[in-house]
């Protein structure tokens, strides 16, 4: 812990943004790599967290350049910083903030710069380096990262075996590969290594927007076509200084909610499979195409897609849509009800839920968990409410947290959400304001950088852009809840049984598109 | 054990009639098969062409849509300065061979035909699949995924999806294939035993959709194994993706299922001229 003398300090070498505004670059105070570290450490110290740390090449690509996002949840701002790194080596602040770990391996994959002394320096999607000629791994231009193949943690022992899983898995589920160190049933150690769904996401939002842009944000994660195109929208309107209408923007937050309610009720059906309880596993796998039905109700698309647009939405609703929204999604509270109760009271699914994976809540706040897997293990953390933009200023929806970290936790924070989330959508339907459901929307301002948070179903979604001379995207850079919680997963299996496996991946259900972009 | 009985009274039977049945109804704003009225289009204009963001459209004296390509958004309507482009409620959209997946305004769609008489014998009955997802979204395996819940029931027409490719008669494939799927996507196809069929999902699979062109990417399953059925989208419909599965299986009998060859535009107007 620092003295409060030095936080005062150092915070002044932070820029200050709110959600969905911008800034100019020029206000982005340019710090030392010393400072850039003390800063980070000291904010980590102080209760703050890193929603966003990435590199931003340089125009001549010698030079990459570092940016921090540091979210402050008790004042609802974010705090930026940047520093130049000299060379291709930095110093890895992982040892010492371990919420680091990922974003400092995607970083010097990206940018061909070694983080010195990352204690698992390994790539992150096995994708080329975005400046040829600098490899952190010093492979040649020429030679493609192969995908999997990399220095895996091993124990060693008599009777210690190795499973390996994937990338291509036994149920129709997106491709990753794991790696597990047992003993016998006993899980040592799990490593999960990712990328298999990369496509290059990132790299072409380069230059952007373009007429493409919005489908690449509708497709970071299928599941959440609405969470990230309302992020994506949000940048855009920031930096084009765009107003939505209160219609838009409570239809907005309809259609998120929507989007969490169809999730959280698949989840809790596929978390009952997993535990051989089969009444709730088919009536969640129904009631959740009754939500997905709604959202498609509204826009044509299950999934949202074609909802979220630059400047407003892109369908309006009408009364009688109103009402037979409100007729569905009482029915859907009902259905959910009596099929999601009946796990609380099952002893067969309570004995396989209780105290499995579980993820302390110092873990959950040292290694950044956001989301449900964050406030299953007591985290107050949700950007609706720590950092609300649109409809969430004005309306407000309690945050659901429990203590115990377990399979039992994450599933019973998913409930809470979905009634919570039926009475916001219930409320919202009932007293929806008028105004146009779009807006113009201007050139992007050149030389900002813009920030936007959603809390999407699996956590925060966090786009950050940066504009250059022209307006254009510099840099775009996502990332998906699936980035910061990946890890816990991970974490949760240890000293788990192997069998535990699918039932603890199941309570987090996290995205690999949404990971490997 | 009474709680469980009664949240089984309350929940009923959901499992839907079609194919014997009428199928499930989509919605009114549904996004099915893409409508061009060539005869709005002014000389010259390609406001549709250029606004699509895959390149699905093309305008060479007639308006050509390629649903490989497609997305099924709604920038061309958007763009369209004489309401010419609309989307039909026809759900049916799957095909056998990927040249039949462009068409031209009023053009009618030449749906997919059934496995051949052999290929009947062996997989009409009973047809295992083994699912890869090849990079994309996660959307087409969640639809994918839907017709094995209770509503779609897809094991009542024999198809499963299994978990080895050793067991399987075939792969149905999403996703652009990106370059870190490749060889595992090699591989599994090749641990099928022969004879195997390829399904290929959504706009990814065919074409590559969003990401098509990307150094990442490989835009499509059939830049690598041959494909037999392709069934457009993104993501398609849990109804097309079932009206072509069995379709394939000659299990749909048209003169029930049948609708007019140009199907009638649906409710699908969004402001136009609006951005984007």
């Amino acid at each position: 812990m620092k003295s409060y003398d030095v936080l005062m300090v150092l915070s002044n070498h932070l820029a200050t943004v709110g959600n969905g505004r911008a800034i100019d670059r020029s206000a982005i105070p340019e710090l030392s790599g010393q400072e850039f570290r003390q800063a980070i450490l000291d904010a980590v110290a102080s209760g703050e967290r890193v929603a966003s740390l990435f590199g931003v090449a340089e125009a001549q690509a010698e030079v990459v350049r570092l940016y921090v996002v540091l979210a402050d949840d008790q004042d609802s701002r974010f705090r930026v910083g940047t520093t130049a790194v000299a060379g291709d080596r930095f110093t890895s602040l992982t040892p010492d903030c371990l919420q680091v770990h990922l974003f400092e391996r995607e970083i010097a994959e990206q940018f061909g710069v070694k983080a010195e002394g990352h204690p698992w320096f390994k790539p992150v999607r096995y994708q080329a380096s975005l400046r040829p000629g600098h490899d952190a791994w010093d492979r040649a231009t020429n030679e493609p990262p192969l995908v999997g193949v990399t220095d895996f943690y091993r124990v060693e022992g008599e009777e210690v075996h190795e499973v390996a899983v994937g990338p291509v898995h036994a149920g129709i589920i997106e491709p990753g590969h794991f790696r597990f160190q047992c003993h016998g049933e006993h899980v040592f150690h799990l490593e999960i290594s990712l990328g298999y769904q990369h496509r290059g996401v990132e790299r072409a939002m380069l230059g952007g927007p373009n007429k493409r842009s919005i489908h690449y944000a509708e497709t970071l994660s299928g599941d959440t076509t609405v969470g990230h195109s309302t992020a994506y929208c949000q940048v855009i309107e920031a930096l084009a200084k765009c107003q939505k209408s209160a219609r838009a923007q409570t239809l907005r937050g309809i259609a998120l909610e929507l989007e969490r309610l169809a999730n959280h009720v698949g989840d809790l059906g596929a978390l009952s499979g997993d535990a051989g309880f089969l009444p709730t596993a088919s009536y969640c796998g129904r009631i959740r195409g009754d939500f997905l039905n709604m959202t498609a109700l509204i826009c044509g698309s299950r999934f949202g897609r074609g909802m979220i647009r630059p400047g407003g939405i892109g369908f309006d609703v009408d009364q009688k849509m109103i009402d037979e929204l409100l007729r569905r999604v009482a029915a859907g509270k009902k259905d959910c009800k009596s099929a999601i109760e009946l796990l609380w009271n099952s002893a067969s699914v309570m004995a396989r839920f209780e105290d499995t994976g579980r993820v302390s809540p110092e873990l959950a706040e040292e290694l950044g968990l956001v989301g449900p897997a964050a406030r299953a293990s007591g985290l107050q953390r949700d950007a609706r409410n720590d950092h609300p933009s649109g409809i969430f200023r004005f309306s407000h929806i309690p945050v659901a947290a429990w203590t115990s970290g377990d399979v039992f936790a994450r599933a019973y924070v998913r409930w809470l959400e979905v009634q919570r989330s039926i009475e916001f959508v219930e409320e919202q339907l009932a007293a929806l304001p008028g105004g146009a459901i779009q807006r113009e929307v201007k050139d992007l301002a050149p030389n900002q950088l813009a920030i936007s948070v959603i809390e999407g179903w699996r956590g925060e979604l966090c786009h950050v852009a940066l504009t250059d001379a022209a307006g254009r995207f510099e840099r775009y850079k996502i990332v998906d809840p699936s980035f910061h919680n990946w890890m816990a997963v991970a974490l949760a299996l240890r000293g788990q049984q192997i069998s535990d496996f699918p039932l603890c991946n199941k309570s987090f259900n996290l995205s690999y598109c949404g990971h490997d972009l | 054990m009474i709680k469980i009985a009664l949240a089984r009274l309350q929940q009923g039977h959901r499992t839907m009639r079609y194919p014997d049945g009428p199928a499930p109804e989509v919605p009114e704003r549904f996004r099915g098969r893409p409508v061009f009225d060539a005869s709005k289009c002014p000389d010259g204009c390609a406001a549709c062409a250029d606004a699509c963001p895959t390149q699905a459209i093309t305008i060479n004296g007639t308006v050509k849509v390629d649903l490989g390509r497609c997305l099924f958004c709604t920038d061309c309507i958007r763009a369209c300065p004489e309401g010419a482009v609309s989307y039909s409620q026809d759900y049916r959209l799957a095909v056998s061979n990927r040249e039949d997946l462009i068409v031209a305004a009023g053009e009618e769609l030449k749906l997919a035909h059934a496995l051949d008489e052999k290929l009947m014998k062996l997989f009409g009955r009973s047809l295992k699949l083994r699912q890869v997802c090849a990079g994309g979204c996660g959307a087409c395996e969640a639809d994918v995924n839907v017709l094995q819940t209770v509503g779609w029931d897809l094991g009542r027409f024999g198809i499963q999806f299994v978990a080895s490719p050793r067991h399987a008669d075939g792969l149905l494939i999403t996703g652009p294939v990106t370059e870190n799927m490749r060889l595992a996507l090699r591989k599994t196809y090749d641990a099928v035993p022969d004879p195997k069929i390829v399904i290929a999902v959504g706009a990814c699979a065919i074409s590559g959709g969003p990401f098509i062109d990307h150094d990442e990417v490989q835009n499509g399953a059939e830049s690598l194994v041959p494909v037999d059925l392709y069934i457009p989208g993104s993501p398609p419909h849990p109804l097309t993706i079932l009206d072509g599965l069995l379709r394939l299986l000659g299990r749909i009998d048209d003169r029930v299922h049948g609708q007019t060859s140009v199907p009638t535009p649906s409710a699908v107007r969004p402001p136009v001229g609006a951005p984007g």
